[in-house]
């Protein structure tokens, strides 16, 4: 009786829907751990684009490897290591790149590069469509940064550029 | 053209401070729309009020099935359905047995309980109260993939029994104390199906989920009966429930058919009431008991206090500072976690107080779990020194899984459909 009491008086100061993980941008260093930690076989963090903050450069640091040989969509000079980024020519010497989030691990190597030497507009965040809605996000739980916190189910997205939220 | 690397270290130094608006954004000249952004959702609230409404339904079908209807085979169809819905399709993140773990840190740290989250975790032990263990019988993703490979159950003898029906509250309790530090959901993380229900996970995991199904095929549920957490709470619930399922539906002939079909070991035999002891026996056997109590009690309080301290590296800030130190030391190289944490800017000394904060509430909060642990070992200690009369044999309502198993074993129940047939011709 007690338990149930205390469990109700609990619910009632929290909100009706369930909490979702998700990772704060503006917390995230890129360390990998997203690719390998999830309890998926392939992680439910995926890269976004906010394409406001992109700069469409033509020397992309999210796309190209650091000591890339040549600067074009050969495997051996792209960072993403499944090819999950297309890159496509806009208008010159602008190029779009769109993340492929079937292909996409979550590793954040393109994140880290346009962080640290672009514009940012590349980030992770969990897709409520593939997660699967641990309790204990087994993530979060290796997460060195505590990047992770838990959001309102209703808007389950920490944006990048958008109002209040990420950088 | 110069290799991107020769170039990196200057656009390091170039734009250290802002992030954004290094490249500004282009302006096109011809029409240029960017793709939409998708921001795939989580289900709606009427999603999640749905799945609470379908916990609700198979408990009251499951509570039917058990003390209306009396069939056996009707519990185990829902139970291979509910496996199939909660277990495979849900991958077992509809959890009753889970959710202990978010009201535990709602009611010790007063993190947010989201309403489903406290709906999932009551209503089995609502219906435990009213109906018995129905939730355990046919709701219950991990007992029914237990229950489908029980084909050889085993009794085990009692001197090996009883002592691992201790294992569960101490289970209870780690879980508690764990949840409710912020430490880790235990449950969750050594949860042995649901790597199966999910077909992924570590192969830690996997394979303790294969070896406890293997297991399962001799000694029956073997984690519902010596393991789980939820199954503790139920069992008090069932203990005090308003009605639950009879062996019989008439009275007993003490024929002990039903005994032998119970594949968890149930079922309490017929006891003569108790010969009225000697008055010196007695009060020294009192006596003995409570000394022994407040021991138990203290004991239980001061071995969870100091496990604390290996507990709490199940978090990985107790981790990261004793790499940290390794590593400042000598005696480790840097690892992905220590070199994020340092890129993050916290500082050191917030994670030291962050893991000395977490030991101090784990010593602290293992006393208290302890001890109730201790209370609850002393409990039994009583309850086991007490010779209650029984006419028949009836269901052990703090272990009855309420699986149904011992209606087709009673010949009065046989007799009752026989009746039951003729009168419908």
């Amino acid at each position: 009786m007690a338990v149930c009491g205390a469990t109700l008086a609990a619910a009632r100061r929290g909100p009706a829907r369930r909490t979702l993980w998700q990772i704060d941008p503006a917390a995230c260093v890129q360390c990998g751990l997203c690719a390998t930690s999830c309890v998926l076989p392939v992680s439910a963090v995926k890269c976004v684009h906010n394409f406001a903050m992109c700069g469409y450069c033509r020397l992309c640091f999210g796309y190209f490897e650091a000591d890339a040989p040549a600067l074009n969509a050969g495997a051996e000079n792209q960072m993403c290591p499944t090819g999950a980024i297309q890159r496509r020519f806009v208008e010159d010497p602008y190029h779009e790149y769109t993340i492929r989030e079937d292909l996409c691990i979550g590793c954040g190597r393109c994140v880290k590069g346009c962080t640290d030497f672009g514009n940012g507009s590349l980030y992770l965040q969990v897709r409520h469509d593939v997660c699967v809605h641990c309790e204990e996000c087994a993530i979060a739980t290796v997460c060195p940064t505590q990047a992770f916190r838990r959001v309102p189910a209703d808007d389950p997205y920490l944006r990048k550029g958008a109002a209040g939220e990420g950088t | 053209m110069r290799p991107l690397r020769t170039i990196l270290p200057s656009l390091a130094t170039a734009f250290a401070a802002q992030a954004s608006d290094r490249f500004p954004k282009p302006d096109f000249e011809a029409a240029y729309q960017p793709p939409a952004e998708v921001w795939p959702g989580a289900g709606t609230a009427l999603g999640e009020a749905i799945d609470v409404a379908l916990l609700a339904a198979a408990l009251g079908l499951a509570a039917h099935l058990a003390l209306g209807r009396r069939s056996r085979r009707g519990i185990a169809v829902l139970s291979v359905v509910c496996l199939a819905y909660f277990g495979f399709w849900r991958r077992g993140c509809l959890c009753a047995v889970g959710a202990i773990q978010p009201v535990a840190e709602a009611l010790f740290r007063g993190t947010e309980l989201p309403l489903a989250t406290a709906a999932i975790f009551l209503l089995p032990l609502i219906f435990a109260l009213f109906f018995g263990r129905v939730f355990c019988a046919a709701v219950c993703p991990l007992g029914a993939i237990q229950d489908l490979v029980a084909w050889r159950p085993q009794r085990l003898s009692r001197w090996l029994a009883s002592p691992l029906t201790l294992v569960p509250p101490i289970y209870l309790a780690l879980a508690l104390l764990l949840a409710g530090t912020g430490s880790a959901y235990v449950i969750c993380r050594f949860d042995p199906f649901v790597p199966l229900f999910r077909l992924s996970g570590n192969l830690h995991g996997i394979l303790a989920g294969i070896c406890l199904l293997l297991l399962g095929v001799v000694l029956a549920r073997p984690y519902c009966r010596f393991l789980c957490p939820y199954g503790v709470l139920l069992g008090w619930f069932s203990r005090f429930s308003w009605r639950h399922l009879t062996i019989t539906p008439e009275e007993c002939i003490r024929c002990r058919l039903c005994a032998e079909s119970c594949p968890f070991d149930a079922i309490l035999p017929p006891q003569p009431a108790a010969a009225p002891e000697p008055l010196p026996t007695a009060v020294r056997r009192l006596g003995r008991i409570l000394v022994a109590c407040p021991l138990i009690v203290l004991a239980g309080g001061w071995g969870f206090a100091r496990a604390g301290i290996p507990l709490a590296r199940l978090h990985s800030d107790t981790r990261l500072l004793e790499q940290i130190a390794l590593e400042e030391a000598g005696m480790a190289v840097p690892s992905v976690e220590s070199d994020a944490f340092r890129r993050s800017g916290r500082l050191p000394d917030e994670l030291r107080q962050s893991v000395a904060g977490r030991r101090r509430a784990l010593g602290r909060g293992g006393w208290w779990v302890g001890m109730a642990v201790g209370v609850v070992f002393a409990a039994r200690l009583l309850g086991a020194s007490v010779r209650r009369r029984r006419d028949g044999y009836e269901p052990d309502r703090l272990h009855c899984l309420s699986c149904g198993r011992c209606f087709r074993a009673c010949p009065v129940e046989h007799a009752r459909l026989r009746r039951k047939a003729a009168t419908e011709e």
